[in-house]
């Protein structure tokens, strides 16, 4: 072993003296020509492939390309179907015809266009038009020249195919509504795709002329009720008729969406808002499902199937009653009385109250050098905290939020869940407002004044909410205290009725409220319904025990509305609230309902909540009708 | 400073190939980019002009040092490489869900293509003075290997596995060409036909093997690269003996072609062109790599033999690779045709090694 270092040193050229050339020229050759063989080699492999493909296949390869035979066409997936919670269909595919030509199969382009426009009466301009826009008379091409031209022009072109080279009619799956109308909020619907979302790199599958999802779940749950495209290589002859199909790779069909939400139910509070602007929201207090979601005014999600009318858009956004807006998770309103639960929860657990608390209610408090004054003029008397929430007692909360705060109740309403978005599964849901101190003096540049606590307690300050918000805090009210996440897709299958994925129960936090806090606070919301002197009577179905909470938003300040003029103007009028859930014993319901300028809770929104809750349950008039 | 003899010995030879190559290429990017109707192509003729323009200062000023100068500045060369591999990872320009673009002003510069040169430098100066007849043993291979693997697996990260691959395949030329011991060769050929096989059958999931396969076989995706391909072929086998002739390539103005004035620019000039303008094209790169052989064979200097050896194996591969993809013999990776292909990271690495070669051609009187 000894000696290898030294012998290794005599044979290592050292340095950059050319060891490989020097000592044995033969060798170093003999590396040289191996590499040179191994070019050779190489270069004769591409020699030869070229002599193949260029002389023996050149006539082929030469016809091939004379019109060029190979085109690539796409398959396109099918899409999802979406189903309501006892499985039966709310959204299907119905066969489109899009009429299609290729200008290079076309020719001459002029007279087949003018052809085609005997057969189907569309204008020879308008589909010049197209074309010169998408790569003029020889791009091979697709152009769509006409989108969903309806059997009647179909069949023309479908029998005179052969007097009208290059021309195509292309079936397309389009999305149909099967209860025009219905759930259009949360259904959402398709449109084509637009440049700014092509490049957004959210679509990596997508090319113009495509649908996409715009709104409400065929937005949120795209890529699952997409599909994978799939697509073939064929040759064409010179007519751009396919011969033989080359290659095929099968699309991946969209994934079956199951929602929660129950027809009957959605039908049901839709026709209770007809005619009103407002929402209803039902949910699973058991665990968060969306039962049902309504926003009046609503939209036909079949009208943007194949591109909406400019004139149609317009009234669609000029309409005061903003129906492309889904009021239960995208309109802000003050929540008026139903707050009281949540000041409820911050005054017993902060311990400025407790159930023995009695504050005497005049009909008024005074407070600084302001009269604050309660719904009812005459007073409550001396009353507590059960029959302040029962009664709707505006002074006792007066009273509760001067001794909490704004800062302690901000808490509160925080840990309710509010001031945030619920997370619930369609898009550009708001966040709603919870006022702070640091709040007003970032926002306003103002400082805070103790009287807008007061205000703030009975929910009638700067703070908003979502009606779903609400349901979600009635349900949590109902449930013992768990808030849980709201959630509309329910499961999800493959096209052949594989489960992929099935929602479980998430849960946004816990009610920051002990059980004695929970039990007062259903206390009192029992009393809304059932006690002799509750603000909401009318709410009670007949067979079960139901427990809510009114409340009686203003849109303007009592003061400048009490002229007798304002009152009768509809925008001035209140908007109405209620919540509610039924049975109390063992809770399977919660509803938020809200009408705008519906003036009282009790008059306008409980109604409608006890008729969804009858809906529900089966009992009462409901059953009857 | 410039000895009179080295002027002597510039390689015209050498010079006229690159040129001739270089020409072919112009001759190609004009029919790529007027004949077709996509506008936005037409800039790229005058600014591949200027590409070459920089390309020849580049490769001046390469010749113009001495390799032994070279050999002394090659570990901060390689650094400098390495460093450029790390920064792309960090701020690099994102195209096509990887980062390979340095945006630097208005230029954008690919550093895997420097780093290839920065690899053969390093490799022939460690076997330069480590290489003897008796051949490389196992741990003489280790540090080469680290050499290699570490811009390789950068150039991995960045995900470019086609010139990481490249880099690998690079090295392999060089490594065998100064020699491995026979016993330590067949070792290692047969660990690594024993790791992949292994990685195939216990480590590869379904899905990976499908994308192994897919890229080793482009008719498994008839959609995306397998089309490509036989566009590709049309358009060569179209040209027949003597081709369509100038700008009256089919394939080519209908844009059939994908890439056509980077990747599949052969497509075009085989299309118009034919058999005829192939076998020139081929007939050019032969001349240019027994030429460049040659450098070696008379360069006295090891380095500069290792060197040569080197930069022709890059050469080399990237035809190779890139002739082997447009005619469906290869897989399908993103390697421009050297010296012929629009690019300008592709153009100066290129005439960066053309400079080399030219560098050992000139000094091959002195030891």
């Amino acid at each position: 072993m000894s000696d290898l270092p030294r012998k290794r040193n005599t044979e290592r050229a050292g340095g950059s003296e050319g060891y490989l050339n020097s000592p044995d020229g033969e060798w170093f050759n003999n590396r040289l020509k191996g590499t040179m063989l191994l070019i050779f080699i190489a270069f004769a492999v591409i020699l030869v492939r070229l002599f193949y493909l260029q002389i023996i296949n050149g006539q082929v390869y030469r016809e091939l390309s004379t019109n060029n035979r190979i085109r690539l066409q796409s398959l396109p997936p099918s899409r999802g179907l979406i189903y309501d919670s006892q499985g039966s269909l709310l959204v299907d595919n119905r066969p489109a015809f899009d009429l299609i030509i290729v200008p290079r199969d076309a020719q001459p382009v002029s007279e087949t266009l003018e052809l085609l426009s005997e057969f189907t009466g569309i204008d020879v301009e308008e589909m010049a038009a197209k074309i010169a826009k998408k790569g003029g008379d020889n791009s091979s091409r697709q152009v769509v020249l006409k989108r969903d031209i309806g059997r009647d022009a179909l069949a023309p072109v479908e029998v005179n195919s052969f007097d009208l080279p290059g021309v195509k009619v292309k079936v397309r799956p389009k999305r149909f509504y099967l209860n025009p109308g219905m759930a259009a909020h949360l259904l959402g619907y398709l449109g084509e795709i637009n440049a700014r979302e092509l490049s957004s790199g959210k679509h990596p599958e997508a090319s113009g002329g495509d649908f996409i999802g715009k709104f409400g779940i065929e937005k949120v749950m795209e890529p699952l009720l997409r599909g994978a495209q799939g697509g073939r290589q064929v040759e064409v002859d010179a007519r751009g008729r396919v011969i033989r199909e080359l290659k095929r790779v099968e699309a991946d069909p969209g994934k079956n969406i199951f929602l929660t939400i129950n027809t009957e139910l959605q039908k049901k509070s839709e026709a209770l808002l007809k005619g009103d602007v407002g929402s209803v929201v039902a949910l699973d207090p058991r665990n968060g499902a969306v039962l049902a979601m309504a926003s009046s005014p609503a939209f036909d999600p079949n009208d943007f199937v194949s591109g909406l009318s400019y004139a149609k858009w317009n009234s669609l956004q000029n309409d005061p009653g903003r129906p492309m807006e889904n009021k239960a998770t995208q309109a802000l309103y003050p929540p008026a009385s139903i707050y009281k639960i949540v000041s409820s929860i911050a005054a017993l657990e902060e311990k400025v109250v407790d159930e023995n608390t009695h504050f005497f209610c005049s009909g008024s408090h005074a407070f600084g050098d302001r009269v604050y004054r309660c719904w009812k003029r005459v007073g409550h008397g001396s009353i507590n905290l059960v029959d302040s929430l029962a009664q709707s007692c505006d002074v006792y909360f007066y009273e509760v939020g001067e001794k909490l705060g704004v800062d302690r109740l901000a808490f509160y309403a925080r840990a309710c869940g509010l001031g945030k978005p619920t997370g619930v599964d369609l898009d550009n849901e708001r966040a709603g407002l919870i006022p702070t101190a640091e709040w007003k003096r970032r926002k306003l540049h103002e400082s805070w004044h103790s009287g807008e606590t007061l205000s703030l307690a009975i929910g009638q300050s700067y703070n908003l909410v979502t009606p779903i918000q609400m349901a979600m805090l009635i349900a949590s009210v109902a449930n013992g205290g768990v808030i849980y996440k709201p959630y509309i897709l329910g499961k999800m299958e493959t096209a052949d009725g594989v489960l992929v994925k099935e929602t479980h129960p998430v849960e946004n936090g816990r009610l920051p409220a002990s059980k004695k806090t929970l039990a007062l606070i259903q206390k009192g919301l029992w009393g809304t319904v059932n006690d002799r002197k509750g603000t909401a009577k009318v709410a009670a179905v007949e067979g079960v025990t139901v427990a809510g909470k009114t409340g009686t938003a203003q849109v303007i300040s009592k003061a400048k509305r009490d002229s007798r003029t304002k009152k009768s103007i509809r925008k001035f009028r209140d908007h109405a609230w209620f919540v509610a859930y039924a049975p109390v014993e063992n809770p399977t319901i919660a509803v938020a309902v809200i009408v705008e300028h519906g003036e009282g809770g009790s008059t306008k929104a409980a109604p409608i909540a006890k008729k969804v809750i009858e809906t529900y349950l089966g009992k009462g008039e409901a059953v009857r009708d | 400073m410039i000895d009179r003899r080295v002027v002597e010995h510039f390689d015209w030879g050498l010079l006229l190939i690159t040129l001739a190559l270089s020409g072919l290429g112009l001759v190609a990017l004009y029919s790529a980019v007027y004949a077709g109707n996509d506008p936005s192509l037409r800039p790229l003729f005058v600014k591949q002009l200027v590409w070459l323009g920089a390309g020849m200062g580049v490769m001046i000023a390469t010749f113009c040092v001495d390799p032994k100068e070279f050999e002394r500045w090659t570990p901060g060369i390689y650094a400098c490489c390495m460093g450029l591999l790390v920064a792309v990872l960090f701020v690099g320009r994102m195209v096509g869900g990887s980062r390979r673009w340095l945006v630097l002003g208005p230029m954008t510069l690919q550093p895997s293509e420097l780093a290839k040169v920065g690899v053969i430098l390093m490799l022939a100066r460690f076997y330069a003075r480590n290489a003897t007849t008796r051949g490389l043993g196992f741990r003489e291979l280790i540090k080469p290997a680290a050499i290699v693997l570490l811009p390789f697996l950068l150039i991995y990260l960045q995900p470019d596995l086609g010139t990481g691959l490249l880099i690998v395949m690079i090295a392999g030329i060089m490594t065998l060409f100064v020699k491995i011991e026979r016993r330590t060769l067949t070792m290692l050929v047969c660990a690594g036909l024993g790791l992949a096989v292994a990685a195939w059958l216990f480590f590869l999931k379904a899905y990976q093997k499908q994308r192994v396969l897919t890229f080793l076989n482009p008719d498994r995706d008839p959609l995306g690269a397998g089309y490509h391909i036989i566009q590709s072929k049309i358009a060569i086998g179209s040209g027949m003996l003597t081709g369509k002739g100038f700008l009256k390539g089919t394939q080519n103005t209908l844009s059939f072609l994908p890439e056509r004035h980077t990747d599949f620019i052969l497509s075009v000039l085989a299309e118009e062109w034919g058999f005829v303008g192939t076998v020139l094209l081929v007939l050019l790169y032969g001349t240019l790599f027994v030429w460049s052989l040659n450098i070696a064979h008379k360069s006295k200097n090891t380095f500069g033999t290792i060197t040569a050896v080197g930069v022709t194996a890059m050469l080399f591969w990237e035809a190779f690779i890139n002739m082997g993809m447009v005619m469906g013999l290869m897989p399908v990776v993103g390697v421009p045709l050297p010296l012929v292909s629009y690019g300008g990271s592709s153009v100066v690495t290129s005439f960066m090694a053309i400079g080399l070669l030219m560098g050992v051609s000139m000094r091959r009187f002195k030891k």
